[in-house]
């Protein structure tokens, strides 16, 4: 693990996008806490490991730089970063995991954003939030999932704490959880999604917000499409998607794949593995050279 | 009915609860479907207040009154919208504090006002009972009840709600349809059409008889002075009193006049001043005293007629505050204020109407009692008696500013106009006006 090289309140950045990953050292199906999950069905922890390691390879070779979480015993899912927090410029919401299960993982991420640099704010014990799998910038709107993992009032909370506008989208599918399972903001007039895990007013929002929408079907939303890492016009998903690359070459992305099938067991893929440092690229208040790089990873 | 029950049944359902939600509730469509998921589980709603956010990351805030039809469809419709942000503003239960010492709250009591008021205990809304205002609010855990309660009536260990934690108060609303006096845009009226404002009176109090109301009249001795005592009689033997408050003088010269046709000495039907007329009052109250009281003088055949006279004719049930100047006074007058308050309070449960007529300290006292949804009509030819009572609270009050014996006459004219043109709408028909 490494610490910054840059303040990110200073936004003196190199121009390298920056992901925080954790190895799957520590990871496994220990628990169920959502409908992927049995633990009848473990993963394979090498396949697993290669395959993390395929996608950091596919994320640095899109120009990302990856920093690492090290990886604690007990907390198999810390691996899904993108729930650690939601990250704003110099800022980090940290999360209020809904699962006892997953409460562990909080200090460590707290740890590690606070030694990166980032001012941390704490939501009130009762809401739940969980970071950036429930939360994507979509321009200067913050779309927020609630109902499953996440709660509406966090939501409103962050809104208040950060000074922008919140649009809640009600998730009704228990397999599609977080936001970052059925949605993907692209820039901030198209995003991929999975209209049946939304309910009608979401999707009525969604139209409103979002000009240019990319629905998947269900057999890609259950390789789960939406959970889909961008890195400048390279989009990053499991494998078994070709209908949404498809139409992401029509509007000039490099699609890309790489299977994540031993995290799918856990209900993540490559989104749920990384949380961005330095803002989505959908965010409007991301800096247009990228910011908040550290140096080099050591995990 | 209680006034608490028929408030609720006319906004929506029996039961509400208030709710409020905060955030980008607009755009984000959270409101319509907050309002979406009450109607579709058989609730009702009414947007209390609402502000939207002007900016774009400006946050909008509604303040809700969710209604159901039973305590258990209202949770269930507050556990959906929780989810969705709307929560209940007074998440917590009221807090009570037992009086150490009698006649006196503990620092820190909840002070009432005259609306509608309820208060949490165990997660539960009760409507506080005998609403008044500068009391405060006593919970009897056997009764299961709480009620307003007058400073001097507090006993050591009385449960007393303090702060303001678990307290809510309903503020009257202004009916959207025609109100009775809509037309008079000022509590007090001077130098409006006096006619029009006393027909709708006459049509407030015929429908208040109708529908079972029991009204109050508060009034002072120039009902008596002027000569309009018997329009007054009218009115009680048409059944449009229900109770009559008034102290020593409204009595002592209505049984002067009874006894010798004089009130202050002066003969009410030719206007001349009685040879010893001055004496008249003392003399009535007098054999009054003799007789044991107003109702035995009625019951010997000693008063046969007057105001009082139809008050115990007519079951009308009347009570005499005493006051520092008062002479004799009759036996019915009761002395003791706070008592007189005490029994006060006992006779207005119940009043839909209160008419004030000519008096100002009566008027006030009453004003004082009288919760917030009890129309009140003060009919003065002082202004400052109406302006008195709005500005000590009683915001209900309409004033007309007028002689009395011209708003009587008018208004025993308009009722039986009221009554022979349309019966049912003036309630029960009585032989009220016989020609």
């Amino acid at each position: 693990m490494t610490n910054s090289d840059s303040d990110p309140a200073t936004g003196a950045a190199a121009a390298e996008p920056s992901i925080l990953m954790c190895p799957p050292d520590c990871y496994g199906i220990e628990y169920e806490i959502n409908p992927w999950m049995s633990r009848q069905r473990p993963c394979d922890h090498d396949l697993a490991v290669r395959q993390w390691n395929d996608l950091r390879r596919l994320l640095e070779a899109a120009g990302a730089k990856v920093e690492c979480l090290e990886p604690v015993p007990g907390l198999p899912d810390l691996i899904f970063t993108a729930n650690a927090a939601l990250v704003y410029r110099d800022q980090a919401v940290m999360a209020n995991f809904r699962h006892p299960e997953r409460r562990g993982e909080q200090p460590h991420d707290e740890h590690w954003l606070s030694g990166r640099g980032f001012r941390i704010h704490h939501l009130p014990p009762d809401c739940y939030f969980e970071g950036a799998g429930d939360a994507l910038f979509c321009g200067d709107t913050l779309l927020a999932g609630y109902r499953i993992r996440s709660d509406i009032r966090g939501h409103f909370q962050v809104g208040a704490l950060l000074g922008c506008r919140v649009i809640p989208l009600e998730l009704v599918d228990p397999y599609y959880y977080h936001l970052d399972t059925c949605f993907c903001p692209l820039d901030d007039g198209m995003a991929i999604y999975y209209p049946p895990a939304l309910d009608r007013y979401a999707r009525q929002v969604l139209s409103a917000l979002v000009p240019d929408l990319i629905a998947v079907d269900e057999q890609e939303a259950r390789r789960f499409a939406c959970n889909a890492v961008v890195v400048g016009k390279t989009v990053i998903t499991n494998s078994g998607c070709p209908g949404l690359h498809r139409q992401l070459e029509t509007r000039s992305f490099q699609p890309l794949e790489t299977p994540l099938g031993e995290f799918v067991k856990a209900g993540g893929s490559a989104k749920c593995l990384t949380l961005r440092l330095d803002g989505e690229e959908a965010a409007a208040w991301r800096m247009p050279n990228g910011r908040n790089s550290s140096g080099s990873c050591h995990c | 009915m209680n006034r608490a029950t028929q408030s609720r049944e006319h906004n929506g359902g029996p039961c509400f609860e208030e709710v409020e939600i905060h955030g980008h509730i607009i755009d984000s469509l959270i409101l319509p479907k907050v309002l979406d998921c009450i109607s579709a589980n058989g609730g009702t709603f009414r947007i209390a207040r609402i502000s939207i956010g002007q900016a774009r990351s400006d946050p909008s805030h509604a303040l809700i009154e969710v209604h159901a039809g039973d305590p258990a469809a209202l949770s269930r419709i507050l556990g959906q919208i929780a989810d969705h942000g709307a929560v209940p503003t007074a998440a917590a239960d009221c807090r009570l504090e037992a009086a150490d010492i009698a006649g006196a709250f503990p620092e820190g009591f909840y002070s009432t006002t005259n609306q509608p008021t309820e208060i949490r205990l165990r997660g539960n809304w009760l409507f506080v009972a005998d609403q008044e205002m500068d009391c405060g609010i006593v919970w009897d855990p056997h009764a299961g009840a709480a009620r307003c309660a007058p400073m001097n009536e507090i006993r050591p260990g009385n449960l007393v709600v303090v702060g303001h934690a678990g307290v809510r108060v309903h503020p009257e609303q202004r009916p959207h349809d025609s109100h009775a006096f809509e037309f008079m845009t000022s509590s007090v009226s001077t130098e409006k059409p006096k006619g029009v404002a006393i027909r709708e009176m006459a049509h407030d109090l015929a429908q208040n008889r109708a529908s079972g109301g029991r009204t109050l009249l508060v009034g002072g001795p120039a009902i008596v002075h002027t000569g309009s005592g018997e329009f007054l009689c009218r009115l009680i033997r048409g059944g449009y009193v229900d109770v009559l408050f008034a102290g020593n003088a409204l009595a002592t010269h209505d049984i002067e006049q009874a006894l010798f046709g004089t009130s202050l000495g002066v003969y009410l039907d030719r206007g001349g001043l009685a040879e010893a007329g001055h004496e008249h009052h003392l003399r009535a109250i007098n054999r009054i005293r003799r007789a044991g009281g107003i109702r035995a003088a009625v019951e010997q055949g000693l008063l046969t007629s007057g105001i009082f006279y139809e008050c115990v004719r007519h079951g009308v049930d009347f009570l005499l505050a005493g006051s520092i100047r008062d002479d004799g006074p009759l036996p019915e007058v009761i002395t003791d204020v706070l008592e007189a308050q005490r029994q006060m309070r006992e006779k207005i449960r119940g009043v839909t109407f209160c008419l004030m007529v000519a008096t100002t300290l009566h008027s006030i006292a009453v004003g004082n009692l009288l919760p917030s949804w009890v129309k009140v009509v003060c009919v003065d030819i002082n202004p400052s008696t109406a302006i008195k009572l709005t500005d000590r609270g009683s915001f209900q009050t309409v004033g007309l500013v007028t002689d009395v014996e011209p708003f009587l006459r008018v208004l025993v004219d308009e009722l039986a106009a009221l009554e022979t043109t349309s019966p049912v709408a003036a309630g029960q028909p009585q032989e009220v006006f016989p020609s």
